[in-house]
């Protein structure tokens, strides 16, 4: 899993000696104040991010993903109100099929389904969230350091790194939690951590990038703190490519951590979890399939929305849908 | 240099005209160029002049059908030859681009693929327009094309790829390129602007003997009047994505009859100090910023109340001059008057006098490992301007960011400011003398935070350095940007709200909250309009003249320096080759290297 998200940013403030193409691509890019009389002026608080957020609404998949994401968040939020049952409670006969008043049929202990599914999901997304946040703000400190140190602790902290991102994240989970026991802290610590190397990646670059722009040298003129540098003069210069990276890392979170409580190093049972029910009820699948099928699919589709708003912001983000009329 | 036969301008044959061409933005249909008309004859070099956002190179590449993402032409006609270009067939448009009419880009190292020798990439233009009967041919055209643009055209230079060449070679090959099927018709889009001047004088040399030997005729787009001026036959002026005037070179420089244009001229820096610096207040409109009548309406002196309701209609005397203003007439009998001293010579003379602020001793500067200045020694005066003048690499901006500690590498020799010697990064500096020099970086699109407003931006120096209330805070604030003739409403906007020109004066405005001794300009105008330019030039003058800080004024362009400097240093490869007041550098200049940059610096004499 090498993967490598665009860090490309769009450069819009470079333009070349009086270059009538860069000024007048500006123009159509971001529209300009005067043109768009309905941005007022000064009121354009997060420019470029919002811009951001703006094209990606543009691009059809980002729809889709956010609308599939707000359904399963629905799902997850208001189902254990509307839970027909308790999710430890034992409605019938072990792996019996769908009935009346069951419409999923039961489990490998006889829970209801469509209960557990209700109640299951939220430990997943909980964690998920929890662990790319973690993830993010590792990885997006060591980046930021790394991209404007000098050249020795860029390179001390880089390759640290690499010796992390070296170890499949997955192993690494399961290494510690087989020594430490499934707590939950330890796994959110672990996923978030392994996410960090690559997030860091990501923002070194695009430090790099801005940290060669004059005004970081104008803030070490004045003898600006380099901390403030970095959080005042580039954070908020690369907020763009780290939202993109924060929509993939969500995705590969949630799937990671499925795939622990699948493996019973999550919530132990008879807690409700998706990844957990895949598991318990997999002997039963040629008899009851919808206790295994049910979570497998919102697993399935909670990632697909997440990339899909991930894919969709960075799409805006390198411009390649950008609608220039040309292709209508 | 050989003087060029002048070509009969208007006996020739019209090779290329424009009818009222239209192009537009395209999901909101403002325009960025309208009713273009203009004819190019057979061997003549036409001059298309204007500013940023004028539109020149929008109209320039719709004259090979080609218009970038975002914009399309609405109407209007391009014939080359006979040939309706604008409505050729995707097949015929093929052929038509590199063989009838042919392109020359801003920036060759851009354009050139990096991946190919440039023999491979020459040969492709031949093959794709089936030039000659033979391979043979073709390989005799190729080196006949090198030898044309003055290149080697043995097989090891054939062989080399893009990156192997100078910037004047890659240029070079570009133009090879676009002489390469002898078309009708070739457009130049600013080929020089990111060459030095000597190589600059080159190729324009280059371009002005092929157009006149093959009978070649050319669209040279530009921003810059004194580039066109010894090349171009014509020149037409580009205000705003308008034709404002055209007209033959001669018939311009002896009386432009657009206030634009005569403004345009004065804004011109002027090397041997006959001529005053003029700027133009305000900026060019950007499409869709334009007003409805004549756009230069808010920036003109002389405009009435028509102008700002109806554009003027082409008008002129003869049919070779041509002009769109009201007042077109009363300008056209008053004489074009830019001349006008520059600035106080008595200044220049006690310069010597003056104590020292900054002392530069035997500075020697590395690149990583590579020595890239090589012993240097300086002073800067109180109240005094010293430029450093040099091509790019001459390590001019080098020198500068040694004394504002900003070089990140090794430093051997002595910095002194009033005696005291100062550390070699600014963190190790006091806060006095962080404060005491403050630096104007090259690019106000760089340098400003895009993220901050511009009051964030002018808290920085007021925080690091005072202990201001919030309402002192904010008076200095207002102080500086009046300083700079800069609205407090400013305040709240961003910088990608402002012009390039508001945004420098920003920059500088923030320079000045610091409230320093001196102040270090590196190119501050190189990304500047030459009206903005000029207006830039005469703040600085004038700031510094009120103020009375030292400024160490960095540029590449000799002809600046007599409108800001007492004293300059001419720089190149690391050294000081050239070392003195203004005056007598530029009206005797000893070093060989000065004369050459002298003479390659593009001048424009007004006829009298």
């Amino acid at each position: 899993m090498t993967d490598e998200t665009p860090s490309t940013r769009k450069i819009i403030e470079e333009q070349t000696l009086d270059d009538d193409l860069g000024m007048q691509s500006n123009v159509v890019l971001q529209p300009d104040p005067a043109l768009a009389p309905g941005v007022a002026k000064g009121a354009r608080q997060y420019g470029e991010f919002v811009q951001l957020l703006h094209d990606s609404w543009h691009v059809r998949r980002t729809k889709i993903g956010l609308g599939i994401l707000l359904a399963m968040l629905a799902l997850v939020i208001l189902g254990p109100l509307v839970a027909p049952y308790s999710p430890t409670e034992f409605v019938g006969p072990p792996f019996s099929g769908p009935s009346d008043g069951v419409y999923l049929g039961t489990d490998y202990i006889g829970h209801d389904v469509l209960t557990r599914v209700l109640y299951g999901g939220r430990t997943v997304i909980t964690l998920a969230l929890a662990a790319t946040v973690l993830g993010l703000v590792v990885g997006v400190s060591l980046g930021l350091i790394a991209g404007y140190g000098r050249r020795w602790v860029d390179e001390t902290l880089m390759r640290a790194l690499d010796v992390v991102l070296a170890f499949p994240s997955i192993v690494l989970a399961l290494l510690f939690v087989s020594v430490f026991g499934p707590r939950l802290w330890l796994i959110v610590l672990l996923v978030g951590l392994s996410h960090a190397p690559r997030i860091a990646r990501v923002t070194r670059v695009a430090a790099m990038e801005i940290a060669h722009r004059d005004f970081v040298r104008a803030a070490e003129a004045l003898g600006v703190s380099r901390t403030r540098i970095l959080g005042a003069e580039i954070l908020p210069n690369i907020t763009s490519p780290l939202l993109v990276e924060f929509g993939l890392r969500l995705t590969y979170s949630i799937g990671i951590i499925a795939a622990l409580s699948f493996l019973g190093f999550g919530l132990q049972p008879p807690a409700a979890d998706w990844g957990l029910m895949i598991n318990e009820n997999r002997i039963g699948i040629t008899v009851q399939p919808y206790a295994v099928a049910v979570p497998v699919v919102l697993i399935g589709v909670l990632t697909i929305a997440t990339n899909m708003i991930a894919d969709g912001v960075a799409r805006a983000l390198v411009g390649i849908d950008r609608d220039t009329g040309a292709a209508a | 240099m050989s003087t060029p036969q002048q070509t009969p301008a208007s006996n020739g044959d019209v090779v290329l005209r424009v009818e009222d061409l239209r192009i537009v933005l395209d999901p909101s249909g403002i325009d960025i160029d309208d009713q273009v008309s203009f004819a190019i004859h057979q061997g003549e070099v036409l001059g298309l002049v204007g500013e940023s956002a004028s539109g020149k190179t929008t109209a320039a590449t719709s004259l090979l059908a080609h218009q970038r993402r975002g914009a399309k032409i609405a109407g209007g006609s391009v014939t080359i030859a006979g040939t309706d270009v604008l409505s050729a067939a995707p097949g015929a448009l093929r052929k038509l681009r590199g063989g009838l009419i042919s392109y020359v880009p801003q920036d060759a190292s851009a354009a050139l693929n990096p991946a190919l020798r440039i023999g491979t990439q020459l040969m492709e233009i031949l093959e794709a327009h089936s030039f000659g009967s033979s391979r043979a041919d073709r390989e005799a055209r190729l080196r006949e094309m090198l030898e044309e643009v003055l290149l080697p055209s043995d097989r090891s230079f054939v062989r080399r790829y893009p990156h192997q060449l100078s910037g004047g070679q890659q240029q070079r090959v570009a133009i090879a390129m676009a002489f390469a099927c002898r078309p009708k018709v070739i457009v130049l889009d600013e080929p020089t602007t990111a060459l030095d001047v000597t190589t600059q004088a080159h190729v324009l040399e280059t371009i002005r003997d092929l157009t006149r030997s093959y009978g070649v005729s050319a669209l040279y787009v530009t921003h810059d009047l004194a580039v066109v001026a010894n090349l171009a036959d014509r020149i037409a002026v580009m205000y705003a994505g308008r034709l404002v005037e055209i007209g033959s070179r001669e018939a311009l420089f002896a009386g432009a009859w657009h206030p634009y244009t005569r403004k345009l001229l004065a804004a011109i820096p002027d090397i041997s100090g006959d001529r005053g610096l003029h700027g133009i207040p305000g900026w060019a409109p950007r499409p869709g910023q334009r007003v409805a009548g004549c756009a230069f309406t808010p920036r003109c002196d002389m405009h009435i109340d028509r102008c700002a309701i109806e554009f003027p209609p082409d008008e002129g005397e003869t049919a070779d001059h041509r002009v769109r203003c009201w007042r077109w007439r009363e300008l056209a009998e008053a004489p074009l008057d830019i001349r006008g001293p520059l600035r106080e010579i008595t200044e220049a003379k006690n310069t010597l006098q003056q104590p020292s602020v900054v002392s530069v001793r035997d500075v020697s500067a590395f690149y990583q490992h590579k020595e890239v200045l090589h012993g240097v020694s300086a002073e800067l005066r109180e109240h005094r301007c010293l430029a450093l003048v040099g091509e790019s690499g001459s390590g001019k901006t080098t020198l500068a960011r040694c004394i504002a500690g900003l070089h990140p590498f090794r430093i051997d020799g002595d910095i002194e400011l009033r005696g005291t010697p100062l550390a070699r990064d600014s963190r190790s500096r006091t806060r006095a003398e962080r404060q005491a020099i403050q630096y104007i970086f090259q690019s106000p699109y760089s340098s400003l935070n895009p993220r901050k407003t511009i009051r964030q931006l002018l808290a920085q120096p007021i925080d690091v350095f005072f202990k201001l209330s919030r309402e002192e805070a904010e008076e200095r604030m207002v102080k500086v940007l009046d300083q700079v003739a800069l609205d407090r409403s400013l305040l709240s906007r961003y910088p990608e709200q402002l012009s390039g020109g508001e945004r420098q004066r920003v920059a500088i405005a923030r320079g000045l909250a610091a409230e320093p001794t001196v102040l270090i300009c590196d190119e501050v105008t190189s990304w500047l309009d030459v009206s903005v330019q000029a207006a830039i030039i005469e703040l600085l003058a004038q700031l510094q003249a009120e103020l009375g800080v030292s400024m160490l004024f960095v540029t590449h362009n000799l002809a600046l320096i007599r409108s800001i400097a007492q004293e300059v240093a001419v720089m190149s490869e690391g050294l000081f080759v050239e070392y003195g007041l203004v005056d007598a550098v530029l009206d005797d200049p000893q070093a060989d290297y000065t004369k050459k940059l002298l003479t390659d610096t593009p001048t424009l004499e007004l006829v009298q």
